[in-house]
């Protein structure tokens, strides 16, 4: 270790000393009771926390970390199979920077399965963050064993911190993209360490537009809700968040009925977008770039989508009559959409067939999906309701993070 | 989109614009400078439609028909009523509404966003009228004789004549007011050249001359220097120049340099007493906004400038603070005659400025911020 460096790491939760001894730690049994005991202690400390209330990011995880969510984890990636499996030892995470609760995710992830984390989490200064510490300085008094298992840091863009703790883990989690991905594979890991690394994604929503038009009023509310939390409460802009909304008419209605339906159902979200939708002066710009591109790009027809009335730049949609591959490159954020209908599923072959591809957020019924999924794409690795695109899962973009974040003892 | 399909290639003004050419700078206003600027501004809709495919299909995404060109030029709708295409197209694509062969001149610009780079092709025509009304507006603050002229940067900067950066553009696009013209930095190290400008000043005693540049290697390099030197004994006398400069506040507010105090401390530093700066921009040179006597930026009749609300591009009311649109009759070889800038500012007021010039007058307030979203995807910015 160079000398002064240590300095550069800010310890939010824990210290040099626990980083130091941390590779000596031994992996421990994954969904132990003591892990389910702690995840729980954090849970309470979430919930009842009033700070917490306000942000419904916080009360989500309290929500998952709860002792009858984490049996259920227990009971469907514990492996009972004669083996024994354990924490692989230290896992090094780097969370992404402008999301402020998904480093827990990460670390509570990591922890469930037994191991030791250092994580690197964001340097905006969060208020969830600090109710999450928060919840693990009061847990960790009831847990006291669990203080070497854990350290928070906060550090600039050092390759020396990178450097450290990339030599000393046995699993490397990178989140935040493919930038970040290249940037920290500039360090190397040990011989036998292993990697995640969550890359650039993009997803989409499919929705059944006679199942969405056949809704009564106050689904419809609740669907405009779900569709705000999976896009605009992350700035449109997390990998899970759909970039296009595909409309699939499978009744085989008249087009002009399923506008109809389109606009309904824009309206619907424009009342929330309207009411809580906290908007930059810049992104009507960027939003109005992206569609010109876009435009200017595609030979084959690009229309403007029919919204309500009284809709500014807040939404900003645009109706593309074939979906290319090169869709992807006119995604944008903070409610920028591309709006398809189509007949047939398959028409989404050819986006899809893109290991960008990461979340179909559906409306309907799941297997009108199957036949693209059987296609057999390069992408999709999850397919959620709609309202459900950021739930966390052990099985994230493709990834068994339990089998990833253990090893097996074969008896 | 079906109706309203734009005629490709049979592209004939119903306007003549070197008539329009004719007009004085500022001596329309109200109704009838809306009139005669939507008539252009729609027949230039007409020739880019026509002739970009990529403008003609942004158009087609707006829903802007044939028929809503038609009440433009018709007086129904105004040019406030066609689409405006951001600056920062320029940087991602090339759009042009000539053949390449028919490309004099390249223009390249920083402009907004960093690194990408715009470009801006120019045909004969074009470039011709770009230097027209870039004349008229400058002489109506010069006078229409000649001067003397002292350039504050360096030769370099117009040394390639195909590939103009905004400052060379500037640089020769100004140097037509000039005569006797001397550069008074060196190329080497942007250093005054203390002979050069004292031989030039000499040479011109008693007569009135004309300095030019950009607001701040003038700060930088020509007003820290004079300041330098004056300490030393050594001082110019330039009260009776006519300053000129343009090219942004941005670097200079980093200093905490505003309009007033630039002004104050150039005349302190050599008694310069009438300084003009101005709003343009490499994508619609030629069409620049003078700074008058009473420190307003005009808008000639040649272009305009309007402030739309961020929110949903609704035209502000005067004293109301937006995104500034610009708008230029001039450009025939590229889609420019209505870009969306990122700069914010307010109209001051129309027709009424104290200063006499008819049309609108308004204040550059900065530039729009970059966005702070939320995403996994992280802008990783490097460790230098």
């Amino acid at each position: 270790m160079g000398k002064g460096m240590e300095n550069s790491i800010k310890y939010v939760l824990g210290s040099e000393e626990i980083l130091e001894a941390m590779s000596g730690l031994a992996g421990r049994e994954p969904f132990s009771e003591e892990l389910l005991g702690f995840c729980g202690e954090v849970s309470k400390e979430l919930m009842k926390t009033p700070a917490g209330k306000n942000y419904p990011d916080i009360v989500t995880l309290g929500f998952w970390l709860r002792r009858g969510s984490t049996e259920k984890l227990r009971k469907r990636f514990l492996v009972e199979d004669g083996n024994i499996h354990m924490g692989r030892g230290v896992v090094f995470h780097v969370a992404p920077s402008n999301v402020p609760v998904n480093f827990a995710y990460s670390l509570f992830a990591g922890l469930l399965c037994g191991n030791a984390n250092v994580v690197r989490i964001p340097s905006r200064d969060f208020q969830q963050i600090r109710i999450i510490v928060d919840a693990l300085e009061k847990a960790l008094r009831e847990y006291p064993n669990m203080r070497s298992y854990l350290c928070l840091v906060r550090y600039g863009h050092e390759k020396e911190v990178n450097d450290r703790l990339s030599a000393m883990c046995d699993v490397r989690i990178i989140w935040g993209g493919d930038a970040v991905v290249a940037e920290i594979r500039k360090s190397s890991l040990k011989p036998r360490a292993s990697e995640i690394t969550f890359a650039d994604r993009f997803s989409l929503a499919v929705i059944d537009a006679a199942k969405y038009a056949s809704s009564d009023g106050q689904e419809k509310r609740k669907i405009a809700r779900a569709f705000y939390n999976d896009t605009y409460l992350t700035d449109q802009n997390a990998c899970t968040s759909p970039r296009i909304i595909v409309w699939l008419n499978t009744a085989r209605n008249k087009r002009e009925e399923v506008a109809a339906t389109r606009e309904e159902f824009w309206k619907g979200l424009w009342e929330i977008v309207e009411a809580e939708y906290t908007f930059q002066d810049i992104q009507g710009v960027n939003k109005l770039t992206k569609k010109y591109l876009l435009a200017a790009d595609a030979e084959t027809g690009v229309s403007r989508s029919r919204l309500p009335d009284g809709v500014d730049n807040r939404l900003v949609c645009v109706e593309i009559d074939r979906v290319e591959k090169k869709a992807a490159g006119y995604f944008d954020n903070a409610g920028f959409f591309l709006e398809y209908v189509t007949e047939d599923v398959l028409n989404l072959a050819e986006l899809c067939n893109d290991d960008r591809c990461q979340t179909i957020g559906y409306l309907g019924a799941k297997e009108m999906l199957l036949p693209l999924i059987k296609a057999g794409v390069r992408g999709i690795d999850r397919v959620v309701p709609v309202g459900h695109t950021m739930d966390f899962d052990l099985i994230w973009d493709g990834y068994n993070l339990a089998e990833r974040l253990t090893r097996v003892v074969s008896l | 989109m079906t109706q309203g399909k734009y005629n490709i290639g049979n592209w004939k003004s119903i306007m003549d614009y070197d008539e329009y050419l004719t007009l004085k700078p500022y001596e329309q206003g109200g109704q009838e400078k809306r009139r005669l600027l939507s008539r252009r501004i729609s027949d230039l809709v007409c020739l880019h439609a026509g002739r970009c495919p990529e403008y003609r299909r942004m158009l087609e995404v707006d829903g802007f028909t044939k028929e809503k060109n038609d009440m433009v030029a018709g007086g129904k709708l105004s040019y406030e009523d066609v689409p405006f295409l951001p600056v920062r197209l320029f940087k991602e694509l090339s759009l042009k509404s000539v053949d390449q062969d028919e490309v004099v001149k390249t223009m390249t610009s920083s402009g907004t966003t960093g690194q990408a780079v715009s470009r801006i092709y120019l045909d004969r025509t074009t470039s011709m009228n770009q230097q027209k009304v870039l004349a008229k507006i400058v002489s109506d603050f010069t006078g229409a004789s000649r001067m003397p002229m002292l350039i504050i940067d360096c030769p370099s900067v117009v040394k390639d004549r195909r590939m103009f950066s905004a400052r060379g553009a500037g640089i020769l696009g100004f140097s037509i007011f000039g005569r006797d013209k001397v550069y008074a930095l060196r190329d080497a190290d942007m250093g005054l050249d203390v002979e050069t400008v004292e031989a030039f000043l000499q040479k011109h005693q008693g007569e009135k001359i004309l300095l030019f540049g950009f607001t701040f290697m003038i700060w930088q390099y020509f007003y820290k220097e004079l300041v330098r030197l004056k300490e030393q004994g050594i001082s110019f006398d330039l009260s009776e120049g006519i300053l000129i400069h343009g090219g942004g506040w941005k670097k200079l507010a980093n200093e905490a340099v505003s309009a007033e105090e630039f002004k104050r401390a150039l005349a302190e530093a050599c008694g310069i007493a009438r300084v003009h700066d101005y709003y343009g921009m490499a994508e619609q040179t030629g069409c620049i906004y003078m700074e008058c006597e009473c420190g307003h930026l005009h808008a000639s009749v040649f272009s305009d400038v309007i402030v739309r609300n961020p929110k949903d591009f609704s035209v502000c009311g005067t004293g109301e603070e937006g995104i500034l649109e610009v708008i230029s009759s001039i450009p025939e070889s590229y889609p420019g005659h209505c870009l969306l800038t990122e700069d914010i500012g307010v109209i001051l007021g129309e027709d009424d400025c104290p200063c006499g010039r008819k049309g609108k007058y308004f204040k550059v307030n900065g530039r729009l911020k970059n966005a702070e979203i939320r995403g996994c995807s992280d802008t990783y910015e490097m460790k230098r």
